[in-house]
Parts: structure tokens; sequence; C-alpha cells
């Protein structure tokens, strides 16, 4: 088990570092700048500032002076919002992204496991229908869509919660877009949930332990449930990195002064460092999710240690 | 592999199956019409994608209305925009999808197939790929050329769904290059490149197929996510993701400008999903 979390986390450091080459490539291939803008500057403003931030220089001159800059934990100077460095930008948007991403994620398993718990229990013909109804449009609606929605019913027409924007110390503020990211997931873990009891409450080892006598309370929570739950478990990476992805589209459409939008804004500005440091940022952030999914998933089922 | 084929063959069984299932049929003929209607759409109205009609400005829908499903701000026929933004996402995923299937079955022949060090280092790089978010692969590509080009658009999407078509096809690969026909035709001494495309290829083009069903939708989606963040289609064109994005701005006093384009959004992604699930039923050759 040692040995395995030290591979994977050997393995996760090449990972970061091939991604942070690629996007570096990426981003100084593609034609237009930082400083193409609606009034062209005058060349000796351009030469002057291309200097200031290094970008006259030989591409892998550039690149290795972000790398040492990175392990340095800096990751340079916005180009285009000026006077910031992109650590303080994303020092300001990652708090907020975080705490909505953490409280969607914690909704999403503790709605979607007891949402599953329940329709494996419970299974007549109608809520069987309706479970695979709701569940399907939970999954294929994008939050684009199901966010405005939400806000048009509980903000506009029922006045019960704001439409959109940000106070501090205001949770209100987070309910529908908390919502929003974790409908899909909680909808998703759901059905694995279900799936998984049912295979398990048909096996033998339960079936055994109901004949000894035991009540359906404590077959379900001791016998039942921890094996059923390992996929849920197994899924938790790949749903961080969606709720990471879909906190993007959230942020904006609630207005949420998050970090998701430096990456949009930055990719149309041409912000080469600041997309940079939100593709390290966020990229780190989904491996380390991914690790300790697996890691979580290996200490509980030893078979799975073996790949 | 034994086990009996039904007579016809492969597609026709899979066929019979599909066609047994009433829900998958109701979704496909939704579909077809959806996407006639988006066809035919500049030849049935009057009016045009980006024509202006000052007479009728943000005027909700109605059937006696003049705009069956209201306009825009500026006057825009809602109905003629959605079913431009319908084609072109249909459009654009279908090509992506295209793409993502041929880069996926190329590469993971070619790593299945050789085997080795390549195959170690080709995986490799879609190991990688495959932790970062796909869509910020796909911001970032965004960014290499100048907005609001479709082209951005297709190769950004078909260069990151590639991925798990990859993986599939290495595998199923894998699994092929030991078969005996495939020993037959190295001795029969054709070059490896023949062997892949004649005998490897058709042969993992069954489940790629079933794949390919789940990724349409995979890519409207994700199409419609870039133009409602301003990074993919660029008005005065229309997609289902900034006309969505355009509702948004206006709900407060034209809601339909959100529900309208959200409507067609939807039905198509839950017909595209019902489809696939049948499809994916009907060619999964475990299900027999």
């Amino acid at each position: 088990m040692r040995k395995l979390a030290l591979r994977r986390i050997a393995a996760m450091g090449v990972t970061l570092l091939v991604i942070v080459t690629l996007s570096f490539a990426i981003i100084r291939l593609a034609p237009g700048g930082p400083f193409d803008q609606e009034q062209a500057l005058s060349p000796a403003v351009r030469a002057n500032l291309e200097r200031l931030y290094g970008l006259d220089q030989p591409l892998p001159v550039q690149y290795l002076h972000y790398l040492r800059a990175l392990a340095h934990g800096d990751f340079g100077p916005s180009l285009r919002q000026r006077d910031f460095t992109v650590r303080e930008l994303l020092a300001q948007g990652l708090p907020l992204s975080a705490t909505l991403g953490l409280i969607a994620l914690v909704a999403a398993v503790l709605g979607g496991v007891s949402a599953g718990i329940a329709a494996a229990l419970w299974r007549t013909a109608g809520a069987d229908v309706g479970f695979a109804t709701a569940s399907a449009l939970a999954i294929a609606l994008p939050g684009f869509v199901t966010g405005p929605l939400l806000a048009l019913v509980f903000g506009l027409h029922l006045h019960w919660l704001p439409v959109a924007g940000w106070e501090a110390d205001a949770p209100r503020y987070l309910v529908l877009p908390v919502l929003t990211l974790a409908l899909p997931v909680a909808a998703y873990l759901a059905r694995l949930t279900r799936a998984s009891l049912l295979e398990v409450l048909r096996s033998p080892f339960v079936r055994s332990a109901r004949a000894r006598g035991l009540g359906a309370v404590r077959v379900l929570w001791r016998h039942a449930l921890p094996p059923a739950l390992l996929p849920v478990v197994s899924y938790l990476g790949p749903a961080a990195a969606y709720i990471i992805t879909g906190s993007l589209v959230v942020e904006s459409v609630f207005a949420l002064p998050g970090s998701g939008r430096f990456l949009v804004q930055g990719a149309i500005d041409r912000d080469y460092p600041l997309v940079m440091g939100m593709v390290v940022v966020y990229a780190a952030l989904t491996l380390l999710l991914n690790l300790a999914a697996d890691l979580a998933c290996g200490w509980l089922d030893p078979g799975s240690r073996h790949e | 592999m034994n086990e009996a084929v039904p007579a016809g063959g492969f597609w026709l069984g899979a066929r019979q199956r599909l066609s047994a299932n009433p829900r998958a049929l109701v979704a496909l003929a939704v579909l077809v019409l959806l996407a006639l209607l988006a066809l035919c759409a500049p030849l049935l109205s009057p009016w045009s994608y980006d024509g202006i009609d000052w007479q009728h400005l943000a005027r909700p829908p109605g059937l006696t209305a003049a705009h069956w499903l209201g306009t825009d701000r500026l006057g825009r026929d809602l109905l003629v925009r959605t079913l431009a933004g319908v084609r072109l996402s249909l459009l654009i995923s279908a090509l992506a999808t295209a793409l993502s299937l041929v880069i996926g079955l190329l590469w993971g022949a070619v790593a299945g197939f050789c085997g080795g060090r390549l195959d170690g280092w080709m995986m490799r790089f879609v190991d990688v790929l495959y932790a970062l978010p796909y869509l910020f692969v796909v911001i970032i590509l965004t960014t290499l050329f100048p907005r609001g080009r479709i082209t951005v658009l297709l190769v950004a999407l078909g260069a990151v769904g590639w991925l798990t078509t990859a993986r599939m096809v290495r595998a199923q690969t894998r699994a092929l290059r030991r078969r005996e026909f495939i020993e037959a035709a190295r001795a029969g001494g054709l070059s490896p490149g023949a062997i892949l495309l004649r005998h490897v290829l058709p042969n993992v083009l069954g489940p790629v197929a079933v794949y390919a069903t789940l990724i349409v939708p995979q890519m409207i989606l994700s199409e419609s996510f870039l133009s409602f963040l301003g990074l993919g289609v660029q008005e005065p064109h229309a997609s289902l993701g900034n006309l969505i994005y355009g509702g948004t701005q206006e709900m407060e006093s034209a809601p339909w400008m959100l529900l309208v384009p959200a409507l067609f959004l939807v039905v198509l992604l839950t017909c595209l999903n019902l489809l696939g699930d049948a499809l994916r039923d009907a060619l999964d050759p475990r299900e027999r």
C-alpha cells in the first residue's frame, strides 16, 4: 500500500510537469499576444513591455524561468490586470471557489447516496420509473441550463433566494450555485449506489446475515452498505474533476467572484501567466483529488491495489 | 466470440433489437424531425437568423404572433435562431465526433498493434491528458486561434475527445493481435500496415460505434458550454450555448429568450441519450 502510494505520488509529479510543459507550449504557440488591444501600442512601448515581462527572450529560456519561479510558488505577474500578480488574483478567487466546490461535493455525496439507498429499498414500478427519469434528466441537464432555470424559479418568481451575486457571510447566495453544481453528480452517485446496493443485497452473505435473524436495518448498515459504497468512493475522483469544471459555468451564471472567471477571461485576453496559473492550480487539484480517491479505494478494497 | 450469431449477422440483429424498443424509436423520430427542421428552417421561415424585424422587438411567443417563439432584443426570430443553433451544434458535434474517432482509432490501433515501448509511451501520453479536466484543455486550445472560428471549436473538441476511444481500441487490438487470423495474415506476407487496416480496424469498429453514441451528446454539451462562456460560437451566429447565455441576460424581463433554446437543448440531449442507451443495448454483444 505504501509502495503504491509513493509510486502514484511520483507519477503525479511527472504528470504535472508534462501538463505544465504542454500548456506552456500550446499557449505560447498561439497567434496573438496580450498586448494586442483596440488601440495599437507604439512599437517602442510594445518592445519595452515585452522586455519587462521577458517575452522577448527565446521560448526555452522563458520556459526555464517560468519553471524556476513556479518551484518557488511564484506564478508571475498578470499581463492584463496590471499591478496584480497571478498569485494575488488566485488568492482573491480561490477561497470562494473552493468553498463552493467542497460544499457541492459533500451535498452531492450525501444527497446522492441517500437517494440511491432509498431507490434500492423502495422498488415499486412507479418509483423505479420516476427514479430513472429524474436521474437521467439531472445527469443530462448541463449547469448552464439548470442554473438559470433555478434562478428564474427560486429567485425571480418565488423571491426565496438571490438570483445572483455574492456577499461575504451570506450563505443564501451559495444555495442555488451549490444545488446547480451538485445535482448531476448527486444523480450519478444515486444511480451507482442503487445499482451496487441491489447487487450486494442479492449476494449470499446478505442472505446468510438475514438468515441469522439480524434486523433489516442492521443488515443494511453493517453488512450491505460498506461493500456497496465502493463504486461511490472510486467515482469521487471524477466527481471532483466534474465539479471543478462545472464551477466555471456556475460562477459565471451566478456572478460569483470565484477564480473560474480568470481562466475564461485570461484565455480571451491571452494573459499567459494567468491562464498557466489557473491550469497549474486546477490540474494539481484534480490530480490530488484523484490520488486521494484512488488511495481510499486501495485502502478499502485490497483487491484493487494490483492493477 | 464463439456464441452463435443470429442469422443476418451483427448489424441486422442490432437493428431488430433496436426497433423492439419504443422509447428509442420515439427518440429517433424526434431527432430526425429536429434535424430536418434545422436543415429546412431557412426555406420554411420568412425570417433569417440575423434578420432584424424592427416592428417586433423582444416580443413574447404566441401562435398568432408574427414570430411563433418570440423575438430577441434585436428583433431576430427566436425559432429560426434556435434552429440555426441546433444545426450548428449538430454539425460541430458530428464533425468533432468523427475527428475524435479517427484520432482515437489510429492512436489506439497503432499503440496496441506495435506494443512494447512505443505502446507504453503512447498510452502514458493518454493518461496524462486524462488527468486534466477535459474542458481545460479545450479552453487552452481555443486560445490557439482567432476567436469565433468554428474550425477552432471543431479541432479543440475533436483533439480532446479521442482519449477513451484510444484506450478502448488499444485494448481490443491487443486482444486481437494474438488471434489466428492475424497470425495467418502475417504468415501470408501482409505488411503490418495492411494487417492493421484490413484485419484489425474492421474488428474494433463495433465497440467504437457504440461508444460514438455516447460522444455525440457530450460534444453538443461541450460546444454549448464553450459558447456559453464566450469562447465558442460568436454573435451574430447562433449556437444553443450563446443563445442560452443571451437568455440569461434577459431572463428577468423576457424569460422566453432563455426557455426556448434551453428547451431545445434539453430535448436534443435527452433524445440522443435515449438513442445512445438503446444502441448500446442493441450492439453490446454481452447482452445477447
